[in-house]
Parts: C-alpha cells; sequence; structure tokens
C-alpha cells in the first residue's frame, strides 16, 4: 500500500470515529430522552442540560480534538503543510 | 492601511483590541447620556447608526480590484479570525432575535435546533471544509463544476445555490428591516431598503476581503451584546454570577410554576373571539420535561438531523472556509466557529429560562402571572409593547386575573424586552438593537456575496464569457450583488412568511441538493457527472415537490386539499425526502455510467492531501 493510500485509510477511520461520536451526541442521547431527564447535571434535568449546553459543548472539544488528530495523521505521513498560519 | 500583507495581519489582535475597546467606551458615553436625560429612542439610534457606519468605514478601507481578494479575501484570513467571521455569518438576525423566544415558547422540543445548528459543524469539519480549502475553488458550485466537469452540473448546482440561499437571504434583509425600522423608528419598507443599503455599503467594494473584516467587526458587537444584558439580568433576578453553571434550581422552579398555574390550551376559537393578534404565542408546553412517545421523539432528531445536514450544505458557510492560508487553518477554523456559536447558543436557554422566571415568579417583583390585570396593564413595559401589539392579554375566564395561558407575546420580546422587565438600564436594549442589526447585517451580507459570487463567477465567467478580464468579472460581481440585495429586499417588503419557517426552508433545500454531491464528491472517486447531474436535479425538485404537497399554504392551492405529512415529515423537514433521493438517483447513475477518467481520479487523490498545488491556480 502506498503511503498515500495509507494516509487516506487512516484519515477515513478517523473520520469514522468522528461521526461516531458525533452521532452519539446528537443523535442516540436523545433517542432516550426521557429515561435521561430522570438524572441531573448541575442540577439540570439530564436530557434538558444535553440539549441546552452538554452536547453543543461536547462537539465543540469534538472539533479541536478531531482537528489536532488529524494534524499527527498528516505528519506521520509527510502530508504537514508548512506553518503559515 | 488593509493591504493585506503582513503589516495588517500580524496587527489584527492589536487593531480588533482597539475596536473592542473603543465600542465599550461607546457603551458608557451611551450610559452617561441616558443619566443626563438624553431619550431611549436617541439612544438606540445612536447605537444603530454608530455601528452601521463603523462596518461601512470598514468596508470602504477593504475595497480591492483583485479577483482572489474579492472572492476569497487573499486566502490570509487567520483561523481565529475566520473563526469570527464565520460565526457572524451563521448567526443570523434569526438567531439573534428569535432563538431565546423559541426556547422560551417550544421548551425541549424546540431545541433540537440548538443541536443542529451546532452539530452540523463536526460534519463540515470531517466531511468538506479541508478538501473543498485544498481544492482551492472560489465558490461551491466551482468545486462541483470541476470535480465533475462541464457547465451543466455547474449550472445545476448553481441553480440549488440560489434556491437555499435566496430563501435564506429574504429573510434576513426582513430582519434588517424589523430592527432598523424599530430602532430608528421609521416604516418597516423603508427599514428594508436602509438595511439594504448598509449591507451593500459592507460588501461592494470588497467583496470577501470586506465582508470578513466587517463580520468580525460584527460580531465583536453581537456578542457583547447578547452575553452582557444574559450576565447582568441572571444577577440581578438571583439567578447566579454564571448562569450557563448556576439556573439549575430555576429550571426546576419553572416546573413547580407550570404545575402550580397549570399547562393550559386554548381553543383557536377563543383565541380568535379574543382578538389574539397574529405571530403572537402563550405558554403551553414545559420548560426541561421530554415529550412521551416515539412520534415525539423522531420529531426531534429529524429536525435536528436536517439541520446539521443543512449547515453543511449552506454555501455561505462552506465558502468561509475557503479564506484561510491553509488546509490545517482551514480544520482548526472549524472549531473555532463552532466554539464562537456556542457562546451565544448555550446562552439563549438561559435567557429564556431567566426570562420566563421573571414573568412567572410572584415571588420576583417582575412576576406578573397570578396578578390582576388591571395592574399588570399599567406596568410601563407591559403598556410600551402592548401598543405595537407585541404583548397581549386576554381574560378567557373573566377573573381579572392574569392566568399563564391568557398572556401572549411574540418570541422577539423575550431578547428585546426583557432587560427592560428586569429594569436594566435603557442603554442595554441599545446595545441589543445594535447587535441584532449586526447578526442580521453579517448573515445577509455572506449570502448577498455567496449568490451573486456563484452568478458572477460560475455562470458569467465560466460558461457565458470565459475571457473577461479581472475589470468585467469584478463589474459584474459587483453590479450583480446590487441586483440580488435590491430582489431580496423587494421581496422582503411584502413580509411573505415568518422569519423562522423561511430559515429552517434554506437549510432543506441546500441538504436536498448539494449535500451528497459534495461528500462523495470527496470520498466517493467512483462519482460521475451524470450522476452527479441527475442526483442534483432529483433532490431538489423532489425536496420542493414534497414542500408544496406538505405545506398548507401551498397545497390547498396546488393539490386542493390538506395533505398529511408522510413519517411526520412536515414542512420544515423535507431535505429527509430530498436528500435520500439524491443519494440513490446519484449512486445508481454514477455506477450505471463510465467512471471518471484518470485525470479526474487524480484530482480526488490531490483533493485529499494537504500539501501539494492546489487543484485550481491562484487565479482562475
Amino acid at each position: 500500500m502506498s503511503n498515500k493510500d495509507a494516509y487516506w485509510a487512516k484519515t477515513k477511520n478517523h473520520m469514522i470515529v468522528t461521526l461516531v461520536l458525533w452521532a452519539f451526541f446528537s443523535l442516540v442521547i436523545f433517542m432516550f430522552g426521557s429515561e435521561l431527564n430522570t438524572m441531573s447535571f448541575l442540577g439540570y434535568p439530564l436530557a434538558y442540560y444535553m440539549t441546552a449546553q452538554g452536547s453543543l459543548l461536547a462537539f465543540v472539544v469534538m472539533l479541536f480534538w478531531t482537528a489536532n488528530k488529524q494534524e499527527k495523521i498528516d505528519e506521520e505521513h509527510g502530508f504537514s503543510e508548512r506553518e503559515e498560519d | 492601511m488593509m493591504d493585506m500583507k503582513g503589516g495588517f495581519i500580524k496587527n489584527l489582535p492589536k487593531i480588533y483590541g482597539l475596536y473592542t475597546g473603543g465600542f465599550a467606551v461607546f457603551i458608557l458615553i451611551m450610559a452617561i447620556a441616558e443619566q443626563a436625560g438624553v431619550s431611549a429612542k436617541n439612544i438606540g439610534v445612536m447605537f444603530v447608526a454608530f455601528t452601521v457606519l463603523i462596518y461601512a468605514f470598514i468596508g470602504y478601507l477593504s475595497r480591492t480590484i483583485q479577483v482572489d481578494a474579492y472572492y476569497v479575501a487573499g486566502r490570509q484570513v487567520p483561523t481565529v479570525f475566520n473563526g469570527m467571521a464565520t460565526a457572524a455569518d451563521w448567526m443570523s438576525g434569526a438567531s439573534f432575535v428569535a432563538l431565546a423566544g423559541g426556547v422560551y415558547f417550544g421548551g425541549y422540543t424546540y431545541m433540537a435546533f440548538l443541536v443542529g445548528w451546532t452539530g452540523g459543524y463536526v460534519l463540515v469539519a470531517t466531511l468538506m471544509a479541508p478538501y473543498l480549502r485544498k481544492f482551492g475553488c472560489y465558490t461551491v458550485p466551482d468545486f462541483i463544476g470541476t470535480r465533475y466537469g462541464g457547465n451543466l452540473v455547474r449550472a445545476c448546482s448553481v441553480f440549488v445555490l440560489f434556491i437555499a440561499s435566496f430563501t435564506y437571504v429574504t429573510a434576513q434583509i426582513n430582519a434588517t428591516g424589523t430592527i432598523a425600522s424599530r430602532a430608528l423608528g421609521i416604516p418597516f419598507e423603508l427599514g428594508v431598503w436602509v438595511g439594504l443599503i448598509s449591507i451593500l455599503i459592507c460588501s461592494m467594494l470588497g467583496g470577501m476581503r470586506a465582508v470578513t473584516w466587517t463580520q468580525v467587526a460584527q460580531y465583536i458587537v453581537l456578542i457583547i451584546a447578547y452575553l452582557l444584558p444574559v450576565f447582568w439580568i441572571s444577577s440581578k433576578v438571583g439567578g447566579g454570577v454564571f448562569p450557563h453553571l448556576m439556573l439549575g434550581d430555576e429550571v426546576a422552579r419553572l416546573g413547580e410554576l407550570e404545575q402550580q398555574f397549570g399547562l393550559v390550551k386554548n381553543s383557536a376559537a377563543d383565541m380568535k373571539a379574543a382578538g389574539v393578534p397574529g405571530g403572537l404565542k402563550y405558554i403551553s408546553g414545559t420548560h426541561s420535561g421530554v415529550p412521551e412517545g416515539g412520534m415525539a421523539v423522531w420529531k426531534y432528531l429529524s429536525l435536528a438531523i436536517c439541520m446539521m445536514v443543512g449547515t453543511a450544505s449552506l454555501p455561505h458557510i462552506l465558502m468561509r472556509y475557503f479564506t484561510t492560508p491553509s488546509v490545517r487553518a482551514a480544520r482548526k477554523s472549524v472549531a473555532w466557529s463552532l466554539f464562537f456559536i456556542f457562546l451565544l447558543y448555550s446562552s439563549a436557554p438561559m435567557l429564556a429560562t431567566l426570562s420566563k422566571l421573571a414573568l412567572m415568579d410572584p415571588n420576583l417583583p417582575t412576576g406578573i402571572i397570578g396578578k390582576s390585570i388591571s395592574e399588570v396593564q399599567n406596568i410601563e413595559w407591559v403598556k410600551n409593547w402592548s401598543s405595537v401589539k407585541q404583548v397581549f392579554i386576554a381574560d378567557f375566564n373573566g377573573d381579572g386575573i392574569l392566568q399563564l395561558n391568557e398572556w401572549f407575546m411574540r418570541g422577539d420580546v423575550v431578547v428585546l424586552a426583557t432587560p427592560e422587565v428586569a429594569g436594566l438600564p435603557f442603554v442595554i436594549s441599545g446595545l441589543v438593537f445594535a447587535g441584532g442589526m449586526a447578526a442580521a447585517m453579517s448573515t445577509a451580507d455572506g449570502l448577498v456575496l455567496a449568490i451573486s459570487n456563484a452568478l458572477s463567477h460560475d455562470i458569467y465567467y465560466k460558461i457565458i464569457d470565459p475571457k473577461a478580464d479581472t475589470a468585467k468579472r469584478l463589474l459584474v460581481a459587483r453590479v450583480l450583488l446590487v441586483i440580488i440585495g435590491a430582489a431580496g429586499a423587494y421581496i422582503a417588503s411584502f413580509r411573505l412568511t415568518s422569519i423562522l419557517g423561511s430559515v429552517a426552508w434554506a437549510f432543506d433545500f441546500a441538504m436536498s441538493g448539494l449535500f451528497f454531491p459534495l461528500v462523495l464528491g470527496v470520498w466517493w472517486k467512483r462519482a460521475t457527472r451524470a450522476g452527479a447531474i441527475a442526483g442534483i436535479m432529483s433532490g431538489i425538485l423532489s425536496g420542493l415537490l414534497y414542500l408544496l404537497w406538505v405545506y398548507p399554504k401551498f397545497s390547498v392551492p396546488i393539490f386542493g386539499g390538506v395533505n398529511t405529512p408522510f413519517l411526520g415529515i412536515d414542512h420544515l423537514r423535507f431535505g429527509l425526502i430530498g436528500a435520500p433521493i439524491c443519494l440513490v438517483v446519484m449512486i445508481v447513475v454514477s455506477l450505471m455510467t463510465k467512471e471518471p477518467d484518470a485525470a479526474t481520479q487524480k484530482m480526488v487523490d490531490d483533493t485529499r492531501i494537504p500539501t501539494g498545488k492546489a487543484i485550481l491556480g491562484k487565479q482562475h
């Protein structure tokens, strides 16, 4: 497998992992809204908290994490851009 | 001064730091002016006029005669600043003015919008932005036209872009007009044109470069204008200094109050008899409770899916990531965008909670529910907002006491009036007007530019006159900008739909016709031109047809009756019809046609790797 193919395979895996996390925080947890709401976090009912703030925060963290991880993959395969930003 | 090389970019933090400081000084001066007896109305006028003039000044300084500065801001916008510009581009007048009101009345179910409008950025970052940046396109149709090859597929994608963005832009110009008319005290029809002129001044001379630097300035104004009142109101009504972490008790208290007052549904006949003005709502659902049943879950999920996928297909957002210096900067920039969006979106539910509590809790001096109606009608802010038909009281049971279901108000009032209700000085209300204006203008700017750029670059330059020189291209781009803006303002002046109805439609249109052609263009080499054309057209047309069928205002004249939505897919969710059809058709037709040639396959390979030359040159 060429370096390019190996790079793309890793990038693809990383994309899938990110999208699984995304689906968890955007869809899966809200399938169980009424169950979650019986629990509480910071004094808020949990499902309410997640839709008002929790999932949003998870997306922000996820995006910084995923960008850093992808940069590591770039470096490993020598596709890292020169520092220009 | 605005020369984009080295000096200006390096000094950005200093320039915008000074700007923010200057704005803070302006707020203080206004506060002093209020104490000195300047009228509330004049303070509102000064806030809007001062900020709009600053944006116009930035727009003028950013004028350009270069094609890549006009289309992609010279690809020199640093990560964090592009994040702020995207956040302003994204957060529309509807987000600013109507979001908290939506949460106020809709509770948990409505908050699917919050998840949808933020979660979509994960799709932007993983599937789209870095690859489109590497491609080096000027517009979204530029990518589709080059990847699939040919004028027809390019024109099809411009068609979808036009439908989606134009639906959106009329709503934004409408919002700009509403805010301008309220703040300046002029009629709505005039406000629309004042708003349009402000929008055009910011974008006409400098294209994407001017829009970028005004959007950063607009973000700073809108976020201060949103957060300052939320924190202030919270400490004033005893919600704590940091509402986001401290409103657990208040949310629980709202649950108790709902029980105490009872959630009653009014009949349509009662409301009509009492003469409740159109567009005003009352509280009939719980604040934090999750509605029971599979259909309720599906309604939540389907709305979130449409908004997320739509986000990742909206051209005016995707094109912001064409302006970063590198692919990695594009990825990071998506993360920063969402961070800046999060600051506002996570505050909207807090504002809704505080505002609701302020009105509902009889233990607070601001509480009105459960008081005598004659007393409530004498409160200063109730008088003001009743006179413009934004709030309304109907004593259904005739007992002279205000019940929860007897208090009506427009969603916008939550943002626009809560500072007044909580007894904040008027300078804050003036600030909120300026913030709403910034939010509506920045989104309208981005949209008008997205449409006119696609028409000038993809239709005029790429299809009609490929030999046109730079001066002619930019002239055409500017003329189209004015025409599109004027058309949007003209339609907005008829006030055809409520702000939010049509905003959701833009997402559904974009997702129906653009999501899969963009994703598969990068992630599936086998996708062919014929597949893309068939996919785009079947997606957008089936989505459009379904909307006509399902939305009563269209279906009654066209199909002669009201149709029950298929699987609960109503007019806010029609992308769930269009996008799957687009996907299936695109795959089937691609597999039936010859696979793309070696040159195209190599182009896709190159797109996937951050380093190396862009597919499209610096000037194309």
